[in-house]
């Protein structure tokens, strides 16, 4: 790639004052070493198409805005190198199985939509607890790591984009929000199962998942969502043949009774 | 906020199902399990109503063996076992992963990724050996050792 | 509610046909490699006439084939209807074809029933 001077973006542009469908077009952008994807389209911007649109933010991989069809697979526009393309043409498109509001912009307005369904929150009896919280909750290190992976999602939407499920049938949740709604079962805080169950039993549960296992080969942040969504299938199956085990959710840790611990030598005299 | 009717539905549709992009193996794994198990069920259902000829009399039997009977029908037959291989071997790894036990437990992700698709990789290939063992044996049986 | 049951059962039914479809491929189609002692005994083709009596006059014969004919019904139609429904029809054809597979699991398991017991009863009789 050392040598190269441009690449060529092929990008899917769609204008809904204007355009009945979709189309490409091409443009030259100058290659330096080091450029995103995302870095060529601000220089398509700057060069070519002022009109481009499409969302991003943080540039680094921590918002999710960009997700895109990058060379066929779904991705985060600013964490792709044009190097790791391997090829002189990048092609750039809205993420699929969103409408396209316009040009690379997709509405992600019904994932979020079903996210918020399946309540993406710690659900508690207790409140009071939760409203005025007096002290921290007991959770051990092994109790974290039972869903922390799956709290790094930064709702790209790229793992929506591939599931061949989601391609197809508008009523599966997607691997999103079925991760997101494991990562609060799995969460010793939640006392939310219950709740959940209703939503998860049904039409709207991982049941139409069948491991292509695309979601978590495409998500950039490593959240393995069909690894979430079998590991919460295990749980449901439990829960039918009565076997699940109802965990009360984690109890409040006490606050010491004395705000200075038994024991602890005093600290020298201040020298300043 | 843009009209639902003016966004442009771009859904993948069936071509999400087949193929549309750099997919992984486990995707063309998924995709062969439906259309085995939609050729399994078509063949099924047929065989129930041809096989149902041994409760009338054996004239009957055997008139119908012999409407199923010729080579293009042993190989069908063959295909038939060669999909019952593929899906049940593979409904077996589906069944493993799916009941949340092959795909490993939540880890914290550092990058480069292990997700849980790569750690089912080898029950994949365990499978597909397996799978393929039995076309073998059943491919011998059916044109090398003579049976139907 | 209902999908988190059918589910759990489509992988039991799985798993009941993995061990008599198995058994079943191999007195039809391996039995040059396997030969189980009393399930081919007229030799020849396992499909002779013989052969489908000898196995016919057993009852444990009859009960697991009426078992995997449940078993892969279920399994089977199961399968379609998630095909079918993941194809996103409108809402009265949902319905629809919820009605007709059912129907028609629900017939072919009482032909095929009937096909195992009528077909042992004359079994008996040879």
């Amino acid at each position: 790639m050392g040598e190269m001077k441009n690449v060529t973006y092929r990008v899917r542009l769609f204008d809904p004052n204007r355009d009945a469908a979709p189309h490409w077009e091409s443009f030259a952008v100058p290659y330096v070493a080091g450029m995103t994807v995302l870095d060529g389209l601000w220089k398509i911007k700057e060069l070519h198409a002022p009109g481009l649109a499409w969302r991003s933010s943080c540039r680094m991989g921590v918002c999710g805005s960009c997700g895109m069809l990058i060379n066929g697979r779904p991705g985060l526009a600013c964490n792709t190198q044009i190097s790791e393309l391997r090829s002189t043409a990048v092609a750039v498109a809205p993420l699929p199985n969103f409408a396209i509001i316009r040009d690379l912009v997709p509405d992600l307005a019904p994932m979020i939509a079903r996210h918020q369904e399946l309540k993406p929150y710690i659900v508690r009896d207790d409140v009071q607890e939760r409203e005025n919280p007096t002290g921290e909750f007991f959770q051990s290190a092994h109790e974290l790591e039972q869903y922390l992976q799956f709290s790094y999602c930064i709702k790209c939407g790229c793992c929506m984009a591939a599931c061949p499920t989601y391609a197809t049938d508008p009523e599966y949740s997607g691997p999103m929000p079925l991760a997101q709604a494991h990562r609060y079962n799995a969460d010793t805080r939640d006392g939310g199962f219950a709740a959940r169950k209703t939503a998860l039993g049904g039409e709207a549960g991982p049941w139409r998942c069948h491991y292509a296992g695309e979601c978590s080969r495409v998500c950039p942040k490593g959240v393995d969502p069909a690894k979430a969504i079998q590991l919460m299938k295990r749980e449901l199956v439990m829960d039918y043949l009565h076997l699940h085990k109802k965990r009360c959710p984690a109890k409040v840790a006490p606050k010491p009774s004395s705000p200075r611990r038994e024991g602890i030598p005093e600290a020298p005299a201040k020298t300043v | 906020m843009l009209e639902p009717t003016r966004a442009f539905k771009n859904r993948l549709g069936l071509w999400g199902w087949l193929g549309g992009g750099r997919w992984g193996y486990e995707r063309y794994l998924y995709t062969l399990h439906r259309l085995t198990g939609l050729g399994l069920l078509a063949y099924f259902l047929l065989h129930i109503v041809v096989t149902s000829s041994r409760a009338i009399s054996p004239e009957r039997w055997n008139s119908a063996m012999a409407s199923v009977s010729g080579p293009l029908f042993t190989i069908g037959e063959y295909l038939v076992f060669v999909a019952f291989a593929f899906h049940a071997i593979n409904g077996v790894r589906l069944a493993i992963i799916e009941l949340g036990w092959g795909v490993g437990a939540p880890i914290e992700p550092v990058y480069p990724y292990r997700t849980s698709v790569d750690v089912q990789r080898p029950l994949a290939i365990v499978a597909l050996l397996l799978a393929g063992v039995l076309v073998v044996l059943g491919g011998l049986s059916f044109f090398v050792l003579g049976q139907r | 509610m209902r999908d988190q049951k059918l589910w759990t059962w489509h992988i039991a039914a799985g798993a009941v046909i993995l061990v008599l479809l198995g058994m079943h491929m191999t007195v039809m189609h391996l039995d040059r490699l396997v030969h189980f002692a009393g399930l081919n005994p007229a030799g020849g083709h396992p499909v002779d006439w013989a052969n489908v009596v000898e196995r016919g006059k057993s009852a444990a014969f009859m009960v697991t084939y009426v078992l995997l004919l449940g078993a892969a019904l279920f399994h089977g139609l199961y399968g379609l209807r998630n095909i079918l429904l993941e194809l996103n029809p409108p809402g009265i054809l949902k319905k629809a074809i919820g009605a007709v597979l059912l129907i028609a699991g629900l017939g072919l398991f009482a032909f095929g029933t009937w096909a195992a017991v009528a077909g042992h009863a004359l079994a008996r009789t040879f």
